[in-house]
């Protein structure tokens, strides 16, 4: 068999005799197909192709379902008057806009100064050791934690208490919900920084702390942000939590602490399924337009103003 | 000429695994010592231990003697901010910090000086003088140090680490990461800061260190081979490891 291969040319160049008569260095033999390699480079591709067109396609049908069900009934008085029950005319959202603007602002005051920090001790303290390790596991528990229960807990320790549905407790329960999210993100954001950066400060005669808050934290101060914008995004929409603490009203957010405090989600949630009023389903759908709108314009905005900062 | 530093038995560990066996060596005052040796060979380990960046990770450990202007810095009780402000260090990658070029050469200034604006601005022109990069950069003061280039980078660098006005300067391979070009520029800008610091240069290019080291130190497994004036060590080396390494039959 083997002597019927003389010295020719291949696609790699010329053989010897000896290498074409020794099995081993002849890897004429083990070729893979090269067709099957390139069907599944398109293949990846056509799927990777796929997966895009049905995120693309998923986000569009929404915001398409969304703009179409809920422009119609979006105009000055709905934005601007405060909900009222059903068959009084001028009912808006203005309250539960100001509420849920109240609410998440309260969750962000209360996660993220003890979140930013927390992260700052799990990247550049505690991080090999045991409080360390078991934080990190106590933060990925808490991130697992179903928002309904959230809201149970904070009913149970502070609307109980307190004796009343509060604006305050829906904070409180969303504060919960932020945390260990931030608090991981700062985690891994400070742990993007190449350690360089720290021991070129560190050589230049700064303490720690010094090095962790004016470099460190510096260098990744875009990733805290989206950190925290990520955050606020995933808590600004959570529904569950505020039905057991901030419940809805339909008079202005003025008492912040002790009275139940008009929201959007709940309004979106009771208008949609509690009501038998077509009016009133309208309204929902656009309060779900708003709410989408200003969730996509944070987004928006927080890359205009990443984009002006890097090119400076 | 005077020591600057005297090095007596220093051994070196990553945990359990020893780095540096027993290194004994004296650097000159106000001349540059090369410091070459294949990769892995604890070049830049020994380096690391003169201004105890190491400390920044937890089971990194030095034992011996390290003299500098007879003080042993690594006794505990050597206050390390102090000995890094009196030793700058310049790394293999540029890390300008992320603010304008004024700034990174600004901070370490106000870090260990009380020192008026005008003083300080004059102190940052000093030093970016002094790392040959005021021309390039005089008009962009107040654009991102990240913006430079990759040379420029690494020039702002060694403007930051002069500026508090250390005395011994480290640099760990320091034109690894940049173009031939920048190199010689980083290259003449050595021979000029001599005339003010003691400088060590970890680097693995030979003709660097022969170009511009005054003396040269070969490292093999940790272990100090030969050290001498960098001419005799590439002409005439002693020990038959430094010829064979700088004659490129290994390394």
């Amino acid at each position: 068999m083997v002597f019927k291969y003389h010295k020719r040319e291949t696609r790699r160049g010329t053989l010897t005799q000896m290498q074409m008569n020794n099995p081993k260095t002849d890897l004429r033999t083990k070729r893979r197909s090269l067709r099957f390699r390139k069907w599944k480079d398109k293949l990846v591709r056509l799927f990777s192709i796929f997966s895009i067109t049905l995120v693309v396609g998923g986000m569009a049908w929404i915001l398409l379902t969304v703009i179409s069900h809920g422009v119609g009934v979006i105009d000055f008085k709905f934005l601007t008057q405060p909900s009222k029950p059903y068959g009084i005319p001028d009912s808006g959202i203005a309250n539960a806009l100001i509420g849920t603007l109240l609410i998440t602002l309260g969750a962000a005051v209360l996660s993220v100064p003890p979140a930013i920090a927390g992260g700052i001790y799990l990247s550049e303290f505690g991080k090999y050791s045991k409080i360390g390790h078991f934080i990190r596991f106590s933060a990925n528990v808490m991130m697992g934690i179903p928002s309904v229960i959230v809201g149970l807990f904070v009913y149970i320790i502070l609307v109980v208490p307190m004796g009343t549905f509060s604006g305050f407790a829906g904070a409180v329960a969303l504060a919960i919900i932020m945390f260990p999210l931030v608090m991981r993100t700062t985690e891994d954001m400070l742990g993007m920084v190449p350690y360089t950066l720290r021991e070129s400060a560190l050589a230049l005669g700064m303490t720690r702390a010094r090095t962790t808050i004016c470099i460190v934290a510096r260098a990744a101060k875009n990733g805290l942000l989206t950190g925290i914008l990520l955050g606020l995004a995933r808590v600004s929409g959570e529904t569950a939590p505020l039905l057991f603490t901030a419940l809805f009203s339909d008079s202005w957010p003025t008492e912040f602490f002790s009275q139940p405090t008009a929201n959007m989600p709940v309004l979106i949630t009771e208008y949609a399924t509690n009501s038998p009023f077509e009016e009133m389903h309208a309204a929902g759908w656009g309060a779900a337009l708003i709410i989408t709108l200003v969730v996509l314009l944070i987004n928006i905005f927080t890359r205009i103003v990443f984009r002006t900062r890097h090119a400076k | 000429m005077p020591n600057k530093v005297i090095v007596k038995n220093l051994d070196f560990f990553y945990g359990k695994s020893q780095a540096l066996f027993d290194n004994n060596i004296e650097i000159k005052e106000k001349k540059i010592t090369a410091v070459i040796g294949p990769s892995g060979c604890g070049k830049s380990t020994h380096l690391r231990t003169y201004n105890r960046i190491y400390e920044l990770y937890r089971n990194q450990r030095a034992t011996g003697e390290i003299l500098i202007d007879g003080v042993n810095i690594l006794d505990p009780g050597v206050d390390v901010l102090e000995l890094r402000r009196k030793i700058g260090m310049i790394f293999q990658k540029p890390t300008p910090f992320p603010m304008s070029v004024f700034e990174n050469v600004a901070y370490p200034i106000r870090l260990h000086y009380k020192l008026s604006k005008s003083e300080i601005a004059q102190r940052v022109e000093e030093a970016l003088v002094g790392a040959s990069l005021w021309d390039e950069v005089k008009d962009k003061l107040h654009h991102s140090g990240l913006a430079l280039s990759g040379g420029q980078q690494q020039r702002l660098c060694i403007a930051r680490a002069i500026a508090t006005r250390p005395e011994i300067v480290l640099m760990d391979e320091p034109t690894s990461a940049i173009d031939p070009i920048a190199t010689l520029k980083i290259e003449e800008l050595l021979i000029h800061l001599k005339k003010q610091f003691t400088i060590l240069i970890v680097t693995h290019n030979m003709q660097q260190a022969a170009r511009v080291s005054d003396y040269t130190c070969f490292f093999y497994k940790g272990q100090i081979i030969e050290y001498n004036v960098t001419n005799n060590i590439f002409t005439n080396p002693q020990n038959k490891k430094t010829e064979e390494y700088i004659t490129g039959r290994f390394g």
